[in-house]
């Protein structure tokens, strides 16, 4: 267990240091040692098939991020004032924290968690679906309806973005989108 | 040297890149096809196999890439992907509900086992790599810019 507080505190410094810094190539990297730590939170808790999928959804998203970011002349600066910005944000993490110890107060205790229906998919899961990996067989088989959602999703996001930034039937001529060479 | 290989990176990047693309790409197939045996499955496959032609992009420019998956292939992919886990869920009206594994469940731990579900898992693949390709290539190579008024 003292190795995943090793991994929460590690993954604080560098989501800190991701904010803090004032570069933002060091910024996004600092951000993928977060996602890293993360993917290896999930493989030290026996979760494999989530180790994967963070793992390469990380690096996917530093490539993103970084080809993205990189060549563009963004800037940013904060403007207003500094105290009532601490003040609201000081504010909203009391709330959130007041809102999560009442909620999280029930929850079953860290390791011991209430098997009631995971139990039956446990005993059951290999012999009804003939899936060896338990966790295909509950996102393909007993809860494909998820899957289907999750997929949907997807699918509307990729939509939206190749309709957003697409090339052809722009009738308007104020924003042109030019093809970079990389 | 032909003349498409000018752009890119460098010539040691693209000698690792040309070795080892293609074995990125037949990690993907693994995971992707044993993702009811080990730990994987469609999604992880998926984003794998877009990683290798966003490796390929980033070392060779994006005339070698586009020219091995073009955007109208990728978004086509994308929704093929789509109708197929649709259309396998549908599938299992024949049965009598939806999402019914109606095919045979096989002996555990074989590569053809478990019914609909290395079907799903290659649909998804299709989808999330397809996807996340042609979000890759409207986010980083198309970019919007002011025109001039005319």
């Amino acid at each position: 267990m003292i190795e995943l507080y090793v991994l929460l505190i590690f993954m604080i410094i560098g989501a800190i240091v991701a904010i803090e810094v004032k570069d933002l190539l060091s910024s996004v990297i600092a951000l993928g040692t977060v996602g890293l730590g993360v993917s290896i939170a999930f493989l030290v808790l026996k979760a494999p098939d989530l180790a994967i999928t963070q793992l390469v959804v990380e690096i996917l998203c530093v490539i993103i991020l970084m080809r993205a970011t990189l060549k563009r002349d963004t800037s940013f600066s904060i403007t207003g004032g500094r105290f009532l910005t601490t003040l609201i944000t000081v504010g909203f993490i009391a709330v959130f924290l007041f809102v999560a110890k009442e909620c999280l107060k029930d929850l079953p205790e860290f390791g011991y968690p209430v098997m009631k229906v995971a139990g039956t998919y446990l005993r059951e899961g290999m012999m009804k679906t003939g899936a060896a990996n338990l966790v295909a067989s509950v996102i393909l088989d007993y809860r494909a309806y998820d899957t289907l959602g999750e997929a949907t999703v997807l699918f509307t996001a990729v939509i939206g973005v190749l309709a957003l930034v697409r090339r052809i039937g722009r009738k308007k001529e104020g924003i042109k989108i030019r093809e970079e060479d990389e | 040297m032909s003349k498409e290989h000018e752009k890119g990176m460098s010539i040691i990047v693209k000698t690792i890149t040309r070795l080892t693309v293609g074995l990125i790409l037949l990690y993907g197939i693994y995971i992707l096809s044993h993702g009811h045996i080990s730990p994987g499955g469609g999604f992880a496959g998926g984003v794998i196999i877009a990683l290798s032609f966003i490796h390929l992009m980033l070392a060779y420019g994006k005339e070698v890439a586009l020219k091995k998956l073009s955007k109208g292939v990728a978004s086509f992919f994308e929704s093929i992907g789509a109708l197929l886990f649709l259309s396998i869920a549908f599938l299992g009206f024949t049965g009598g509900y939806f999402f019914l594994n109606f095919l045979s469940k096989g002996e555990p731990f074989k590569l053809f086992s478990a019914g609909i579900i290395p079907l799903c898992n290659i649909a998804i693949s299709f989808k999330v790599g397809a996807g996340l390709f042609a979000i890759f290539v409207a986010l980083v190579l198309l970019k919007p810019e002011k025109g001039d008024k005319k």
